[in-house]
């Protein structure tokens, strides 16, 4: 299991390169396609993000969106600059409000190095000011769910007001050119599709070399016994910060990810919805394992990708079905289904052996 | 410098809400020392071993550790760096790692410099692998601690203590649920703990079991020292005959 997410990061990151490799060589891949599996290699980082800070940690967040959202805002802030300083016009929200040049904090963001400085910084900032605050009152399992929660609905209620410069409740998109490619078409879709892969495949990688370390082991203590990790004394606020500023950054990068390839970014990112939704991958996945909230991610934006378009009316239902199965038959998740399939072989193979007995 | 007092606690006051647990308690534990408390159901021992290790705050009184150290105003987090080591009443353990991860953990949690680094050195892993020998686990450790038997856990919990070298050990009902062969293993690992560095505290309702392996004993009743002394004299107490009897008789006859 371990030895196999090593392997897989691995090789995803090579998938990535190549895919990479091949468009600029003017291979040609389908748009559609090529979207569906960057968005969905987005979504699957931010799956390990909340794994590693639930699954490793035992520290429920219910509002990874806003760490999402911080990567997400920032690049579409980008964006919107490198258009701006293309066209000289501001985008339509800000026109809208009378404003003929970018606020001040678009300082600088089209410098891609100042991007990822700046999504670095801001994330790490506030994660670490919100998880020191948090771990040192300690604050703990539900109550630090839901406070993670209210956050995020707090940040998404001020990005719907459109004095903010954020774009409001119609969220920033029109982009000219990304990372100094046309907005739209297979070869963008191509480099963003096998960046996100390969950024997936690195993460999962770095995440699995942590979770080894020494680190990683008191990480599980905490998970295990927190107040037993004190009383042989630790300080188990640092390794809290450690999970949760770790967690934060690589949730940030999924959003960096996500945002443009879908060519917009919007409050609805801040949603509720979406952050009970990466807990709901990560449950079903199998926290605590790392490839299995991948799989979770992947095979529930999967299906809704797909089904969505096909009956829009009957997905909620078919999530829930999905929810209560996996907690029926698989309670640890779908990494755990191949140790039922090995235990059912068990099963079946010991009721054997019993007749082979009985018989004279 | 040479240290005597391991314990020193002097007029001790913890009350829950109106309710006083701890009554103006006086008590010390020397270096060298494996020393017993009993007391019936709800005396306070647990309570007791609370205000020692931060995990409870006390309204008034002194504690000071290895002679002049207060622990007024420290964490449980800086208490346990001064070695005071505790296994609590129900087994602790993180279930979800192995015996020697478990004991990688207190041996690098006692060792503040090194607890993050990447490698353990060879001392170390000896290190691990004596300690597991002398709890009787060596043969266990790759198993998950959560699949160990009620009584490996409490002796790998005594082991994550040792292993961190404490200068105190404070061991909250350590042989409750074992058999008679178990408590015998239990009792001759206290007596392989004991040294002239270390004070040792055992709080138990097993008389038996403390007779065997205390030098002296504290009765704690209702909050406060009821009588000090070898077990011998303290069992032939009638003041101590009337509290654990009537206990008994109590809730013999409640059943
Ligand atoms: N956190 C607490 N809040 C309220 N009452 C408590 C608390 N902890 C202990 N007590 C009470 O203090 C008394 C002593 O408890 P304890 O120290 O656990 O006894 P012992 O370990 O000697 O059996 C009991 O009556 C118990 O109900
Ligand atoms: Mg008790």
């Amino acid at each position: 299991m371990f030895q196999a997410s090593e392997k897989a990061g691995i090789l995803l990151a090579l998938c990535g390169l190549l895919l990479i490799g091949a468009t600029s060589l003017g291979f040609s891949t389908s748009q559609y396609a090529m979207n569906l599996i960057g968005q969905i290699a987005a979504f699957a980082l931010l799956a390990l993000s909340l794994d590693l800070l639930w699954g490793f940690c035992g520290i429920l967040s219910l509002g990874h969106g806003l760490f999402f959202a911080i990567g997400g805002y920032l690049v579409a802030m980008h964006l919107v600059k490198v258009t701006f300083d293309a066209t000289g016009t501001p985008p339509d929200f800000m026109l809208f409000m009378g404003w003929d040049s970018l606020p001040f904090y678009y300082f600088q963001l089209d410098s891609i190095a100042y991007l990822i400085v700046a999504i670095a910084a801001v994330t790490t900032v506030v994660s670490f000011v919100f998880g020191y605050v948090s771990f040192r009152s300690r604050v703990t399992g539900v109550y630090f769910a839901i406070i993670t929660q209210a956050l995020v609905y707090m940040v998404m209620l001020y990005m719907f007001r459109n004095d903010s410069g954020f774009g409001g409740n119609n969220g920033m998109t029109g982009f000219k050119e990304i990372f100094g490619m046309p907005a739209s078409g297979s070869t963008t879709a191509a480099f963003l599709c096998g960046g996100s892969l390969a950024t997936l495949g690195l993460c999962l990688y770095g995440c699995k070399k942590l979770v080894d370390s020494p680190i990683g082991q008191f990480m599980l203590a905490v998970r295990e016994d927190e107040s037993r990790l004190r009383f042989l004394g630790v300080n188990t606020v640092h390794i809290k910060l450690i999970a949760w500023c770790i967690s934060a950054i690589l949730a940030a990068m999924a959003g960096f990810l996500y945002v443009p390839q879908v060519g917009i970014v919007n409050p609805t990112i801040l949603s509720p919805e979406l952050s009970i939704e990466i807990a709901a991958w990560v449950a079903l996945g199998g926290r605590g394992s790392l490839l299995g909230p991948i799989l979770g991610a992947v095979v529930i934006s999967g299906l809704k990708f797909i089904l969505t378009g096909l009956a829009p009316d009957l997905w909620p239902f078919i999530l829930a079905t999905l929810i209560i199965c996996v907690v029926i038959w698989s309670p640890n998740g779908l990494a755990d289904t191949s140790s039922h399939v090995a235990s059912f072989y068990r099963r079946l193979g010991s009721l054997t052996s019993i007749k082979g007995r009985s018989q004279p | 410098m040479t240290t005597k007092q391991a314990l020193y606690v002097s007029g001790l006051n913890v009350s829950f809400g109106n309710f006083a647990v701890l009554k103006n308690l006086s008590w010390t534990v020397d270096f060298g020392e494996v020393r017993g408390v009993i007391g019936p159901n709800g005396a306070g021992k647990t309570t007791l071993l609370d205000s020692l290790t931060g995990k409870t705050k006390y309204q008034s009184g002194d504690i000071y550790v290895k002679d002049t150290v207060s622990i007024k105003n420290l964490t449980e987090i800086e208490i346990a760096k001064l070695g005071i080591g505790r296994k609590f009443q129900k087994p602790s353990v993180f279930s979800g790692l192995s015996g020697f991860q478990n004991l990688e953990i207190a041996l690098r949690a006692g060792h503040s410099r090194s607890i993050y680094q990447p490698k353990l050195t060879s001392r170390q892993r000896e290190k691990i692998h004596e300690t597991s020998e002398l709890i009787g686990l060596s043969s266990e450790l790759s198993r998950n601690a959560g699949t160990l038997a009620h009584g490996q856990k409490q002796w790998l919990e005594i082991g994550m203590l040792i292993i961190a070298e404490p200068s105190v050990i404070l061991l909250d009902e350590p042989v409750a649920g074992m058999n008679s062969e178990e408590r015998g293993k239990t009792a001759e690992l206290i007596s392989n703990i004991r040294g002239p560095n270390i004070a040792v505290v055992v709080v138990e309702h097993d008389m038996e079991f403390v007779g065997q392996v205390c030098d002296t004993v504290t009765v704690l009743h209702d909050g406060r020292v009821m009588i000090e002394g070898p077990m011998g004299v303290v069992q032939a107490d009638p003041q101590v005959i009337d509290v654990y009897l009537g206990k008994e008789a109590a809730s013999a006859s409640s059943h």
